[in-house]
């Protein structure tokens, strides 16, 4: 196990073992992965019709898709709901991810990130059509509240509405909010904090000026990874919109199968990858600074 | 210093995460075909409708030979993966792993439908296999992940002791470093059986004719008398999931004290 020479043989590199060793995984990944979205690409320059997708190229399937007002209101309503669930689902998340790093000590903290990720491991149809049974007008909250007198008649403010689509998505994606945020407090240094207090600061003080900013990495990662997925549901708009408020996965799906125009379809899916990937390279760029200052 | 108000919080946070699980087995049991309050009565009549469906019974055993398949060939990847990339620097290093790793941020529906547009114009007819293909994808990262971890505690000097002793590569791997990382290997199976078990969207789209749980779950949502069925089966997967997970967590603990290192918890 020497290191790399020129005397080596390049089949006894340590570059050549390395990329031997991956490559099934990396030829997996390539054939079932890049070249089906290489795939989707190319066909949303494409045209649909009887033949089947053919060229030549063009951009037609593109200005449909930016310029019809369905496909507007749909991207606008991913879009919407998506960074209203990660506003959401970080804010909640935060102060727990706080507490359990901070506060819990350090022999219970396995069990209780533990509690938290359980949840996130049952199935989502059921979990997601769970929400809907919670929130629908006959539904347990107010059935509930009605059987213990509270109110007089079903609230109709919960049912099938943007905001059920947000604590619905908020609730199946906390376990990814909070998990990044805990690794990045669970790195920083105590004895800045004891420092801060040391020169007089009030703990709030401390917090804002001290471990918020060193978190700042923590709370990106849970904005992208709680964004991105988010913006793809399928399953939610489904049952809790109860189809009256599709969002990109259910336009995709319309037109890839049930329109069978795949190259339409391939259209609007590149689309809401170029949205997804606009907005989380902005959103990187505004808190550059913030990296740089924050945690090694 | 008792942090009360951020405990409280904490506690009221974790209820909010279950309720939804608390209240499945709590209807599943409940005498009444409306999911509603208050409670009418105990009964075990949806869990016998449940196990007289046939069609339930049919999807279940797709499901398990789906999830068993996906367990093993993801983690059989993940283990290239994990392994190359703690053990070895080569080129193009982090954009290859990051290639592995992107469907872990992919929405779903994408892969999905991605891989759809392919393999129609391939003419791959639609069945368990191509579900198995989509979800060894999205299970892949998991296992690297938790097998990343397991290889980054294992000892070095272990290895080039075994090197020393005059055991070949092959035979260290499996003498040494593969009862090392067993843990990690349980653990990692476990849980990507269980993503594969509970994944919707790959199974429902890339199924063709071939119906696994949770889209067949989906479609009987759709006529409310099936619906308390439902959650009797609902309840019966998320206490599979649970123990499964238990036993995973077992084993991933005790890979890290086997190794010595400092419990951080948590899989991802």
């Amino acid at each position: 196990m020497r290191a790399a020479n020129t005397a080596t043989p390049f089949t006894q590199t340590e570059g050549f073992k390395g990329l031997r060793l991956i490559s099934p995984t990396l030829l997996y990944c390539l054939i079932l992965m890049a070249v089906p979205l290489a795939t989707v690409v190319v066909y949303s320059f494409m045209t649909d019709g009887d033949l089947g997708v053919t060229g030549p190229l063009n951009a037609d399937n593109y200005i449909k898709v930016w310029t019809g007002k369905v496909y507007q209101t749909i991207m606008l309503r991913s879009l919407l709901v998506s960074i209203m669930v990660t506003i959401a689902t970080v804010l909640l998340a935060y102060p727990v991810a706080y507490y359990v790093s901070f506060h819990v000590p350090a022999h219970r903290k396995a069990l209780w990130l533990f509690l938290i990720t359980i949840p996130f491991w049952t199935s989502y149809v059921v979990r997601v059509f769970l929400w809907k049974v919670i929130l629908g007008y006959n539904g347990v909250i107010n059935s509930g509240l009605l059987s213990l007198g509270i109110i007089d008649e079903p609230l109709q403010a919960i049912n099938y509405n943007i905001g059920a689509l947000v604590m619905t998505l908020a609730h199946a994606y906390a376990p990814f909010a909070i998990l990044p945020i805990f690794v990045v407090l669970e790195k920083i240094d105590r004895s800045l904090l004891e420092a801060g207090q040391d020169l007089g600061e009030s703990r709030i003080v401390t917090f804002l000026r001290v471990t918020l900013p060193l978190s700042v990495p923590g709370i990106i990662a849970a904005v992208l990874i709680v964004f991105i997925p988010t913006i793809g549901d399928y399953v939610t708009p489904d049952l809790i919109g109860g189809g009256k408020l599709p969002m990109i996965a259910n336009m995709i799906e319309v037109q890839m199968l049930k329109q069978n125009n795949k190259a339409l379809g391939s259209a609007i899916a590149v689309s809401a990858m170029l949205i997804v990937t606009i907005v989380s390279v902005l959103f990187v760029m505004l808190n550059r600074r913030n990296i740089k200052g924050g945690a090694k | 210093m008792k942090p009360s108000g951020l405990r409280v919080y904490a506690v009221a946070y974790l209820i909010f995460l279950y309720a939804p699980i608390i209240l499945l087995p709590l209807f599943a049991f409940n005498d009444n075909k409306i999911i509603a309050f208050p409670l009418s009565g105990f009964t075990t009549d949806w869990f016998a409708e449940m196990w007289g469906d046939d069609a339930l019974w049919r999807a279940f055993q797709n499901s398990m030979i789906i999830s068993t398949s996906v367990a093993t060939l993801s983690t059989l990847l993940g283990l290239f993966a994990a392994r190359a990339s703690t053990r070895f620097d080569f080129p193009g290093k982090a954009p290859i792993i990051g290639l592995v790793m992107l469907p872990l941020v992919l929405p779903e529906m994408i892969i999905a439908m991605s891989l759809i547009v392919v393999l129609l114009a391939i003419g791959v007819e639609l069945s368990i296999f191509t579900i198995i293909m989509g979800h060894v994808l999205i299970c892949t990262p998991f296992a690297v992940a938790i097998l990343t971890s397991a290889f980054q505690s294992l000892d070095r000097s272990l290895e080039e002791a075994a090197y020393d002793l005059g055991e070949g590569t092959f035979s260290t791997f499996m003498r040494i470093i593969f009862p090392l990382v067993l843990p990690g290997i349980i653990s990692a199976f476990l849980i990507t059986f269980i993503i594969s078990l509970d994944e919707f969207i790959i199974a429902y789209f890339l199924g063709g004719s071939d119906v696994v749980l949770s889209a067949y779950i989906f479609g009987q949502f759709r006529f409310p008398a099936k619906v308390p069925a439902m959650l009797a089966l609902g309840t019966c997967l998320v206490l599979i999931s649970i123990t499964l997970l238990t036993i995973a967590e077992y084993f991933r603990r005790r890979g890290v004290a086997r190794m010595g290192g400092k419990d951080a918890g948590g899989f991802l």
